[in-house]
């Protein structure tokens, strides 16, 4: 009998079972499946995934991702999307069809430094992602505060149908952007509700691996004790 | 070094080693991961008197950019001994020996290592010798494996590394730095414990057709005993301690 759920790391066999490998597990032989990262495993009706506690965002298409501005060309921007590979966003995509390399001036729109809320267009092995940001929500992030976190995590931080990120969110009033790649921003008119979305999202984050978080988190904001501890991690931030 | 005698005895009539060992027992193993806040991933090891940092960058842009292949990743390993990790100061330019383990940690790591999901993109990996006595390359190559894990870069096992050899006639396991010089051969040996695949293998010194198979018959044990601890130290950092062989497990 299989364990369901487990803790691996690379190299741990996780079945032999007739299981289809999905992420971060491959096949060894005929049947057998072995993990390939840090994580925890999960074996449902007929696949099997090691969900990562470590690692670098590797960019998926229609992914939402949270980049940095790094540099521009008279074409395109360049985004830093906390992967090994840089974010590619033409001209074309902000300025419209009647964009002139000759005309304007790319840093009107976005200047280096900038965050910019894009979704990953296009990807592969031969090239480099290309995001977009005409869609909807999409485009410069003007408010908020950033929180950066492990990319495996963000599933947890979101919560299985969304529920962890909608606890944070009622109790505290704010608004949370989630990129895939680990970054989120967070807006929220009041000081002290923006602190304890920021103390929960760590939380999320150090304490990923835990059982019962959502029921964790929800203890912790109740409380009402998130604001001293976070302003001395946030000091600890500064200083990196 | 650390005051030992300067004539002893490598193999007393008992099958006692000049450091109080077993034929076939390992020193004292002690492997930390993490550490190092700016790298990627790291990892310490404590190799009976050795002690060894690796940390590891990556995957991440190749510069110089003409070393970037596009089928794949690349992997680069500096293995580099502090000036004073040994008993003479060590000129601190990278020597002939230095530039030869890097490139065979580079090779034993990579079978493991599944460069071929990041194309265009580098990884390296640093390892610095704080203090040497003797089989620095595998506890180095069990530092680098951990500390890639810890990267989380994708791995298709660990790699565990000890060395065997011979003293007196006698195939013994892990070769400290006196029996290093004075033995008869020194065979270190990186191995994958799930794929069952040796990924370095180096001897130095002469073995009969007999005693190489014993030497590869008890380093794999070595190794195994260091993938434990590799397996531990892991742990340790992600689970709290719990290896997860079903302890919070559910069963299905």
């Amino acid at each position: 009998m299989d364990v369901r759920r487990r803790y691996v790391i690379p190299g741990d066999t996780i079945t032999s079972g007739p299981y289809r490998p999905e992420q971060n597990v491959t096949l060894v032989g005929e049947k057998k499946i072995v993990s390939t990262a840090v994580g925890v495993s999960e074996i449902y009706d007929n696949s099997v995934k090691v969900i990562p506690l470590a690692g670098k965002y590797i960019p998926k298409i229609n992914d939402l991702v949270v980049g940095k501005v790094v540099a521009h060309t008279s074409l395109s921007w360049e985004l830093d999307i906390n992967s090994c590979y840089v974010g590619f966003l033409p001209a074309t995509d902000v300025f419209g069809r009647d964009f002139s390399a000759h005309a304007d001036e790319l840093a009107t729109k976005l200047r280096t430094g900038d965050l910019v809320a894009a979704r990953v267009a296009n990807f592969d092995r031969t090239r480099d992602p290309l995001v977009t940001i005409s869609d909807r929500d999409l485009g410069k992030i003007d408010s908020g505060d950033l929180v950066e976190i492990a990319p495996g995590r963000v599933p947890r931080l979101i919560g299985k149908r969304g529920t962890m990120i909608q606890t944070i969110e009622t109790a505290t009033n704010s608004i949370i952007t989630i990129g895939q790649n680990g970054r989120v921003v967070v807006a929220c008119d009041d000081a002290e509700g923006l602190l304890k979305a920021k103390k929960a999202i760590r939380m999320v984050n150090s304490m990923a691996h835990s059982t019962n978080l959502t029921e964790r988190v929800k203890e912790m904001l109740e409380s009402g004790n998130g604001a001293p501890q976070e302003t001395a991690e946030r000091r600890e931030d500064d200083g990196e | 070094m650390g005051g030992r005698e300067a004539t002893m005895v490598l193999l007393d009539e008992n099958g006692i080693r000049c450091d109080g060992r077993k034929v076939d027992e390992t020193r004292r193993v002690m492997i930390k991961a993490g550490g190092l806040k700016n790298a990627d991933g790291s990892a310490y090891i404590e190799f009976g008197d050795n002690k060894i940092v690796a940390g590891v960058f990556g995957p991440r842009d190749v510069h110089p950019k003409h070393m970037s292949d596009t089928d794949t990743g690349i992997l680069r390993v500096r293995y580099h001994m502090e000036p004073f990790s040994v008993g003479e100061r060590k000129n601190p330019a990278p020597s002939r020996r230095e530039i030869e383990i890097s490139k065979v940690i580079k090779e034993a790591l990579e079978p493991a290592v599944m460069l071929e999901m990041f194309p265009r993109t580098v990884v390296d990996v640093f390892i610095e010798v704080l203090q040497a006595d003797g089989g620095t390359r595998c506890a180095a190559l069990s530092a680098a494996s951990v500390a890639l894990a810890d990267a989380g870069i994708p791995m298709r096992d660990m790699v565990a590394a000890c060395a065997a050899g011979k003293v007196a006639d006698t195939v013994i396991l892990d070769v400290n730095n006196e029996e290093d010089q004075a033995g008869q051969a020194d065979m270190p040996m990186g191995y994958m414990p799930t794929l069952e695949k040796i990924t370095l293998l180096q001897l130095d010194g002469i073995l009969t057709p007999e005693e190489y198979e014993k030497c590869v018959e008890i380093g794999i044990k070595g190794c195994m005993q260091v993938y434990e601890l590799q397996k531990k130290a892991l742990s340790e950092k992600y689970f709290d301690g719990e290896n997860g062989k079903g302890g919070r497990g559910q069963k299905r």
